[in-house]
């Protein structure tokens, strides 16, 4: 038990902050530990959390990824003009060229990075600006509502109706973030390719000497970031029901934020499943229990800018004195 | 010629000669393309938009130059210009003096500094990464920012700020003259100044530096603090430009100031760049951005364009040095 809470001092920190969080809320407001509440939360954050994952795993691989959430928009045009084109489409065909589409926009990203030695970050500005810039400029920016309906319906994965009459039920993007955060988890923490993963975010010329095949990592991680964007491109189109092509645009940096809090480290080497979800979940709740609170919607990212400051000074603070014990 | 490259190379640094190319290339493209490109109207409104992007870009050097990065640029600007709409609002709005105005100018700044200088100290003595560090306090400072306006624009100022924004002098715009000073400025700190030399050797050993005597802390605090000075006078420009503040006003800017950065031969790990090829850079970004607006593109396709730009400039420079190897007859 010491060593699980030593080896993962970050996720048992954030699980016991969520808990109290949770419980505070709890009592301070009766609609939050409700059925409902929860369920809603678990679908408003599925889109969020499935490109969480897909960011964990390039942080791991010791890249950044910028583009991602511009990625998905794209994949949502080209995947209208898609099914347009072959006469309507399903879910299978959605998800296979919805998947395929992400993967291609990350292998791009791979291909810079590995190909001409770009570093991640100048690599992922420069295809965001290229990717957001073609977007716009192509679409002239128009919206999009007349959409596939298997695409904008509801699909309920579980429902449940309370004493009193209100409906609680999880949707179907709910379903494909657990699938995504299952995926991610088998990736990183039960596959040859997961280790290496570790192995060359950590140290990549160490890595190369073991017998890592760098080019490949790279494919990898950013191959499945794209993935990972591109589903959720095509689950933001079935909570929203529309496609609009700047709305995705600036919530890739508040991805960030939430995976980092959950213990990934910028320059690699180190994060878990298990944190990420939480640092998403911590941020969400937040912003869930100030709602209920009462709280002035506008005030909901200063609280949460103070608490991601605080939270990386402190972890920052805590592994110093540490890494001084040690010497 | 190849003296005057020679001369260019050893003055302002290598990767100055093929900025240039570039600039002149696109300038030659854009004024055969289109007639209007080289008319006064056109260069004088470049010099207008320009400044902007440039006083947020030079914010956003000295921390890459450093090692990091500042993604706060565009919120502390915003809450500079806040501050000073508020001091204005304050003293009677557009009946506001000049005492006014300039104690408003002043506590932007002081607001600006601060908020840059919070950030050099968590990054110095706590040692977290800059980048999350300055994403706290983005998100912190937009929550800020609409908790205190409500998402609403502020307006109603003095009618004399307006020539901060829109006048000439001698003619040449004044908020070009104020970007011109403010670069000039940090090209002497940075290559004159034993602030500017910690700057560079922060960025390229940080542990190296402290053991040589520098105080590492006080200068990166000092690093953050500057940029979020050049924030304010951005911000206070930004607010006389549009007589208005909006927070949010030009998000878009931040990744490109990045790129700009990187464009002008900034290395993104540090220990390298030049404020005078950065400023060739913001001028390479600015004619395309011009010139494809003159052809009847809009300002998306000049965001795609720049994009690209960094990445055949970025690849340019990742193989040529590979292919002079070759020549030579190396492995």
């Amino acid at each position: 038990m010491r060593n699980l809470v030593r080896t993962y001092a970050t996720e048992t920190r954030l699980s016991i902050v969520l808990a109290l969080l949770c419980a505070g809320l709890g009592i301070a407001s009766g609609d939050f530990l409700t059925l409902a509440n929860i369920t809603s939360l678990f679908n408003n954050n599925s889109v969020n959390l499935i490109w969480a994952v897909g960011l964990l795993v390039v942080l791991i691989a010791g890249g950044i990824d910028i583009s991602f959430a511009v990625a998905a928009s794209v994949v949502q045009y080209i995947a209208v003009y898609f099914f347009a084109a072959i006469g309507g489409g399903n879910w299978a065909i959605g998800f296979a060229f919805a998947g395929l589409a992400g993967i291609a926009l990350g292998c791009i990203n791979a291909a810079l990075i590995h190909g001409f030695r770009l570093i991640s970050i100048v690599a992922t500005i420069a295809t965001f600006n290229a990717f957001f810039g073609l977007l716009m400029f192509i679409t002239g920016g128009v919206f999009i509502y007349d959409l596939p309906d298997w695409w904008t319906s509801r699909i309920i994965v579980f429902e449940h109706q309370a004493a009193n009459g209100t409906w609680s039920e999880l949707s179907l993007p709910v379903a494909v973030m657990a699938a995504c955060v299952a995926a991610t988890w088998l990736l990183i923490k039960h596959t040859n390719i997961g280790r290496q993963l570790y192995a060359f975010g950590d140290n990549p010329e160490g890595a190369r000497r073991a017998g890592v095949n760098i080019g490949l990592m790279q494919f990898v991680a950013f191959g499945w970031m794209g993935l990972m964007a591109g589903i959720g491109g095509l689950m933001q189109v079935n909570i929203v029901q529309e496609v609009v092509p700047n709305a995705l645009i600036g919530r890739e940096l508040d991805v960030l934020a939430a995976v980092v809090l959950g213990g990934a480290r910028l320059g690699g080497g180190r994060g878990t499943v298990l944190g990420c979800v939480l640092g998403v979940l911590l941020v969400a709740v937040t912003q869930n229990g100030l709602n209920l609170l009462g709280v002035s919607p506008y005030a909901f990212k200063m609280i949460i800018g103070a608490m991601i400051l605080i939270a990386i000074s402190s972890s920052s603070l805590s592994l110093r004195l540490r890494v001084k014990r040690e010497i | 010629m190849a003296n005057l490259i020679q001369e260019v190379k050893r003055r302002f640094g290598p990767e100055v000669p093929p900025l240039l190319g570039i600039l002149l290339l696109v300038v030659i493209i854009f004024g055969i393309a289109s007639p209007r490109f080289l008319s006064g109207a056109n260069l004088g409104s470049m010099a207008f938009q320009l400044p902007e992007l440039g006083l947020l870009t030079l914010a956003m050097m000295i921390p890459i130059i450093s090692g990091g990065l500042n993604l706060a640029i565009i919120y502390t600007a915003n809450m500079a210009g806040l501050t000073l709409a508020w001091v204005l609002i304050h003293f009677g709005g557009p009946d506001a003096g000049m005492g006014a105005f300039a104690l408003g100018v002043i506590t932007a700044i002081a607001v600006g500094a601060l908020a840059g200088a919070i950030m050099g100290l968590v990054i110095a003595y706590i040692g977290a990464h800059p980048i999350l560090v300055s994403l706290a306090m983005m998100i912190f400072l937009r929550g800020l920012g609409e908790f205190l306006t409500r998402g609403s624009d502020i307006s109603g100022f003095p009618s004399f700020i307006a020539p901060i924004g829109h006048g000439s002098l001698l003619g040449v715009p004044i908020p070009m003259l104020i970007f011109l000073a403010a670069a000039l400025v940090w090209h002497i700190m940075l290559t004159r100044t034993r602030h500017g030399l910690s700057v560079y050797m922060i960025g390229s050993n940080i542990r190296a530096t402290e053991y040589s005597g520098v105080s590492t802390k006080r200068t990166l605090t000092l690093i953050y603090m500057m940029s979020g000075v050049i924030c304010a006078i951005a911000g206070i420009l930004m607010l006389t430009r549009f007589n208005s503040v909006r927070v949010g006003h030009g998000e878009a800017l931040l990744l490109i100031t990045v790129l700009a950065c990187f464009l002008g031969g900034v290395d993104p790990f540090g220990g390298f760049g030049r404020v005078v090829a950065v400023v060739i850079a913001l001028l390479i970004l600015q004619v395309l951005s011009s010139g494809l607006n003159l052809l009847d593109a809009n300002q998306h396709l000049s965001t795609a364009v720049w994009g690209l730009v960094l990445i055949g400039v970025t690849v340019v420079r990742a193989i040529l040095p590979w292919m002079q190897h070759r020549k030579k007859g190396g492995v």
